[in-house]
Formats: C-alpha cells, sequence, structure tokens
C-alpha cells in the first residue's frame, strides 16, 4: 500500500506492536497473556510491515525466515523439558534455580513460553507473507 | 519464600526412574531433530543424515520401551508431574510399545528408502522434518495414556502427513491430497466431538480413569460415545464405507511416502479402534460386534475385489491395504483374546509386508519405468525383484511360510469357537481373492515375456534395495518363527481385555 500516512506511520507501528507482544508473553507468566497470543501479535506486526513496504522488505527486515523462527521455536520448547531429567521429575517439569551472579530465579517454564511465542509468530508470519505474495502478484 | 508448601495433593513426589523417560523418547527426540531440521533447511546436504539417525536411535529406543514394557509391566509418565488424572500421562504397555517398536522400524526403512528417491526440491520443501514430524505423531498416538493427548497426535501426523503428501506439487498429488485432506479432516473432527462428549459426560480425559469410572455410569450415552469413536477411527482405518479416501491418494507421492502411509497410518486408526473401543467401552462394544462383523466382511472382500480390478501395482497395493484393515477389524469383531492377538499380530505384519510391497512397486516402476499391468513384464531377468515379490507374495496373501498366515489363522480359529459362521468364510473368500489378485501380478510381472515397448532399463539409476530387503526379511521371519509375535500379541490382547494392571499403573497407590 503506497499511502504516505500508513508507509510514515507503520515502522513505528510494528516496533510498538513487537514490544507489546514480548510485554504480553512475559506477563503470562502469572496473568493473562501467554506465548500464544504474544506470537499471533508479532506475527500480525510483521504482516502490517509487509502490507507497508512489501513483502520482499519484510522478510529482509526479520532476518531470519519465518519457518526458521518456527523452527527455533519448536526447538526451544521441547527441550525445555530435558533439564527435568536430572532432577529425578517427569518430562515437562518446571525446573527452577537461581542464576548464580544477578541472584534473581529464573525457570523452565520461560523457555517453554518463547518456545511457543516463537512457533506461533514463525508460522504465522510464514503465511501471512505467503498470502501477502500472492496478492501482490 | 514461605515455608516448603505440601504439594503430596496435586503432584507426584516419588522419583522418577530414568528409565521412564524411554517412554517419552520417541517423542522428544524426533521433535528435536525435526525443528533442527527446520532451522537447516539451507544446508541440503544434513538433512537426510541427521534425519535417518534419529529414526535409527527412535526405533532403539522404542526397542527398549518395549523390553521394559514386557519385563517390568507398564510404563507411565505423567507430564509436569502432575497427578494422573490432571496432568497428561503416557501410559505405555505391550499393546503400545508393540505398535510404536514396529511403526519406528517401518519409518527408518523408509527414512532410508528416502535418502535416494527423495529428490532435491523436496528435500528444499522440508521432506526430511516431515517425515520426522509424522513419526512423532504416530508414536504420540501409540504411547499416550490421554485421550485428548491422542487426539492432538492424530493432528500432528495428520498436517505433517499432508506435507508429504503435497510435497512436489504435482496435479494428480494436489487433487490426492485433497480428498485425504478433506475426508481425514471430517474424521479428526468426530474424534474430537466424541472426546467433548466424553469429557462431558465423565469428567476425565485419562484413559485409565475412564475404565474406571465406566462401570459407575447407569443411564450415560455410552453407546452413543462408542459409536461415534468407531465412525472417527473407522474413517482413519479406511473400513468400508469409509475407505475412499486411500485409493484416490495413496498412489499419487512419492513411493517411499506412499509405503509409510499405507503400512503404518492405517494402522494407527486400528490401534485407536483397539484402545478406545476394547478397552474403554468394552460393554458397548459387544453391542457393536454384529456391525463390526459386517464392516470387517465387507472391508475385507470389497478390498480384494478392488484390488483384483487394479492395473496400477500402487492402486493395487492401497486396496491390499484396505483389505488388511478388514481382518484386522474381524479380531475386534469377535472379541475374544485370541481373536485380538490375531487382529494385532496381523496388524504388525501388515505394517511390515505393505510397506515393502509399496517399495518393491517402486522399485518395479523405476526399472520398468511404468507401473501398469498392463505393460510390465519380464521381471524375471531381475532376480532380485522376482525374489521379493515372491516372499512378499506369499506374506501378504497369508500362504506358508509367510508372515500373513499365522494371523489369519489365529482369527479364523477365534471365529469358528465363537460360531461367527460367515465371517470365517468372509475371512477366507477375502484370502483368495488376494491369492487370485497376487498371483494375477506375479505372473504378469514376472513370468510373462517383457512387452516390446517396456524395456528394463539396465543403464538406470537403481536405489539401493537394503530397506526393502530388511522389512522382507523381517517379514519372512514373522512367518518362520511366528511364536514370539504370537506371544506378545497374546500378551498385548490380555492387557486390553484386563485394564487392572493398566489402571494399577497409572494410578498406583491413591484410588
Amino acid at each position: 500500500m503506497k499511502t504516505l500516512i500508513f508507509r510514515s506511520i507503520a515502522p513505528y507501528l510494528t516496533a510498538l506492536v513487537l514490544l507489546f507482544s514480548a510485554f504480553v508473553t512475559l506477563r503470562g507468566h502469572n496473568e493473562p497473556g501467554g506465548g500464544f497470543i504474544g506470537g499471533l501479535l508479532a506475527a500480525s506486526a510483521f504482516a502490517l510491515y509487509g502490507i507497508a513496504f512489501g513483502v520482499p522488505e519484510a522478510r529482509r527486515a526479520m532476518w531470519f525466515h519465518p519457518m526458521s523462527v518456527a523452527g527455533t521455536g519448536l526447538l526451544l520448547s521441547a527441550i525445555s523439558g530435558l533439564p527435568s531429567f536430572f532432577r529425578d521429575t517427569p518430562y515437562l517439569t518446571g525446573v527452577w534455580t537461581t542464576a548464580p551472579l544477578f541472584h534473581f530465579d529464573v525457570a523452565t517454564i520461560i523457555l517453554f513460553d518463547i518456545g511457543v511465542y516463537l512457533v506461533v509468530a514463525g508460522a504465522m508470519t510464514s503465511i501471512a507473507l505467503a498470502l501477502e505474495d500472492s496478492g501482490e502478484g | 519464600m514461605a515455608g516448603p508448601i505440601d504439594i503430596t495433593g496435586a503432584m507426584i513426589t516419588t522419583a522418577t526412574p530414568a528409565g521412564d523417560w524411554l517412554a517419552i523418547v520417541p517423542i522428544a527426540l524426533p521433535i528435536i531433530a525435526g525443528a533442527s531440521l527446520l532451522m537447516l533447511r539451507k544446508r541440503l546436504h544434513w538433512q537426510a543424515p541427521i534425519a535417518v539417525a534419529t529414526l535409527a536411535l527412535v526405533s532403539l529406543a522404542t526397542m527398549a520401551l518395549f523390553v521394559r514394557v514386557w519385563t517390568s509391566g507398564t510404563v507411565v509418565m505423567t507430564m509436569g508431574r502432575w497427578l494422573p488424572p490432571f496432568g497428561i500421562s503416557f501410559t505405555v504397555d505391550v499393546l503400545g510399545a508393540l505398535f510404536a517398536c514396529t511403526a519406528s522400524l517401518v519409518a527408518l526403512a523408509c527414512g532410508v528408502a528416502a535418502v535416494q528417491s527423495i529428490e532435491r526440491p523436496a528435500r528444499r520443501y522440508g521432506y526430511f522434518p516431515f517425515l520426522l514430524l509424522t513419526s512423532v505423531g504416530v508414536n504420540g498416538a501409540f504411547l499416550t495414556g490421554d485421550i485428548f493427548n491422542m487426539y492432538v497426535w492424530f493432528e500432528v501426523f495428520l498436517i505433517s502427513s499432508f506435507g508429504l503428501l503435497v510435497v512436489g506439487s504435482t496435479r494428480a498429488q494436489l487433487d490426492g491430497t485433497l480428498k485425504y485432506g478433506v475426508l481425514n479432516l471430517i474424521g479428526t473432527t468426530l474424534f474430537l466431538i466424541a472426546t467433548g462428549y466424553l469429557y462431558g459426560v465423565l469428567g476425565t480425559l485419562n484413559m485409565a480413569d475412564i475404565v474406571r469410572k465406566v462401570p459407575q455410569l447407569d443411564g450415560a450415552p455410552l453407546m452413543t460415545l462408542a459409536a461415534l469413536y468407531l465412525t472417527a477411527f473407522a474413517m482413519k482405518a479406511a473400513a468400508f464405507p469409509v475407505q475412499a479416501w486411500l485409493p484416490a491418494a495413496y498412489h499419487t507421492p512419492n513411493v517411499v511416502t506412499s509405503a509409510f502411509f499405507g503400512g503404518v497410518l492405517t494402522k494407527v486408526g486400528v490401534y485407536a479402534l483397539l484402545r478406545v473401543l476394547v478397552l474403554l467401552f468394552p460393554m458397548q462394544l459387544a453391542g457393536l460386534s454384529g456391525v463390526m462383523a459386517w464392516i470387517a466382511a465387507v472391508t475385507m472382500v470389497l478390498g480384494a475385489l478392488g484390488a483384483l480390478a487394479q492395473s496400477d501395482i500402487r492402486r493395487m497395493v492401497g486396496f491390499l491395504v484396505i483389505s488388511g484393515v478388514g481382518v484386522m477389524l474381524s479380531g475386534l469383531a469377535i472379541g475374544t483374546g485370541p481373536a485380538l492377538a490375531g487382529g494385532i499380530f496381523y496388524a504388525l505384519h501388515s505394517m511390515v509386508a505393505l510397506t515393502a510391497f509399496y517399495l518393491l512397486a517402486g522399485f518395479i516402476a523405476d526399472r520398468a519405468g511404468s507401473a501398469s499391468l498392463h505393460v510390465l513384464g519380464g521381471l524375471s531377468s531381475v532376480p532380485l525383484l522376482t525374489g521379493v515379490a515372491f516372499i512378499l507374495m506369499l506374506c501378504i496373501a497369508g500362504l506358508p511360510p509367510g508372515s500373513g498366515l499365522w494371523p489369519k489363522i489365529m482369527v479364523v480359529r477365534a471365529a469358528l469357537e465363537a460360531q461367527h459362521g460367515w465371517l470365517t468364510a468372509a475371512i477366507l473368500v477375502s484370502s483368495l481373492l488376494t491369492i487370485i489378485t497376487l498371483g494375477r501380478f506375479f505372473l504378469l510381472t514376472v513370468w510373462r515375456p517383457a512387452v516390446a515397448d517396456a524395456v528394463l532399463a539396465e543403464g538406470k539409476r537403481s536405489s539401493w534395495p537394503g530397506p526393502m530387503l530388511a522389512l522382507t526379511a523381517v517379514a519372512l521371519l514373522m512367518g518362520l518363527y511366528p511364536e514370539p509375535f504370537v506371544q506378545a500379541a497374546s500378551r498385548a490382547a490380555d492387557g486390553l481385555l484386563d485394564p487392572a494392571a493398566y489402571v494399577q499403573a497409572v494410578f498406583g497407590g491413591q484410588n
């Protein structure tokens, strides 16, 4: 789309929505929100960017291929269940530990959430960009 | 943090033995490898080795799992250590381990066969990740002990199998995938509706918990549930009258894909029927057994007749798959221990033998440049293919010393004992038709002299026959030394008919 207003505002909007998607994902740890909805927000941000500047530009801006992003997410989610092996608990049990230097709690659960975020963001962006691509011919 | 919180009411507090992790390895490992391959999309030469190595490790893991289940009883792992009815349990009994083990071996053979027969464009579009994720879904369905989770695994392998079917994007493939997709989506939607209804009635999805609760209910619409599940899984298993998608789709993709699907995917439907109807709704299954017997008989005979009518080898094998499903279902219809054991053994045989037969069809098409029985001929000049074709013919037709013989004898004997006269007749008639079909196939492709324009392309690149030979050897072994397989199938059937050990394994001390 070539309107000046949309083109001028799209980068800011994309950045804002991406930031918000990260916020929603982290908020999902204890409150409504989470990786799935965050990933959808991120995908809509990239779709917006694609509408404004065209699909090739959006792909360049993403740096990684959307499917690689989704693959990374699946990998993160799957391996987030593995550390529980060393605590004699079943697969996917949350493991908490305190980071040695900074004294705050870290958990495998957030790794799983980030994985979901990346899977949804990658897969949805992939679909959205493919649809936009064929739309422009 | 406040003082220690008492978690014994919500969580499992006993340590999980490291060996129980074998239940999750067949899922977690291929997911991790599949995701990595997705990230490494550009490195085409890494795809095949990583995929094959993963499938080999998964096969080893399922074998170890089977040994563990065989020696020390049902293995249970409840995710996130929540107590069973709430946490999702993986409950692996002999039946699940047996199916997972066989399916993983078949997947490994297909993975090895795919190394040579999958072209570069298909690799670029993610053939190997799809293969791994399909095998994740199949293993998940075999190993899980939670019915909604089973639905999720059905979706996983369904969606990955779309990918495998459509990769290559020829017109015939798109046509086949569309039919496969629509009919299977209807099947899984029925599965989902039934599961939602089940949850509404029973308030639980854990299969061991369902087994405990079903007898306590009076007047619950259990027959409706059983019938819904029967319809949904019959669609997956390609039983009459919902079998039309299979011959419409399975001859279109790459032959390795057909081999994997024909061997494994319909058996997931059969497994689900066994698991849900025999374990969860035994009373309702007894009520449905008349219908089941009809379905089984018609599936068998129509499958064999369909196979007889085909001139394309791969379409013919597709109908043979359907005919075999009928034999498994007749085990289910009779419902006694030996009959179920026969059905289970037949499913194992069918996974191995039909996958091998699809691979053989691929080899024949490669060498002769055609898969049509009108054109083929003169295969006797290739002794290897002739030998494999001969052994597989015996196996699938159920002639000694092939692997199909023993399970068929078990089912027929059980049918006679249970006074199912015409079901016995149907099994024998379908066997006869299968023999005629395969005899015709053998006669036309091997003994008939080569037709002039079908020159066996000697110079053509032909792939390594290892996987096909290995599967044929396994099928022959099943026929020559069936004792361990009969024993395993019998124990699997006993585990289904007497679920006390299954429930005990999940709920242990608590009541």
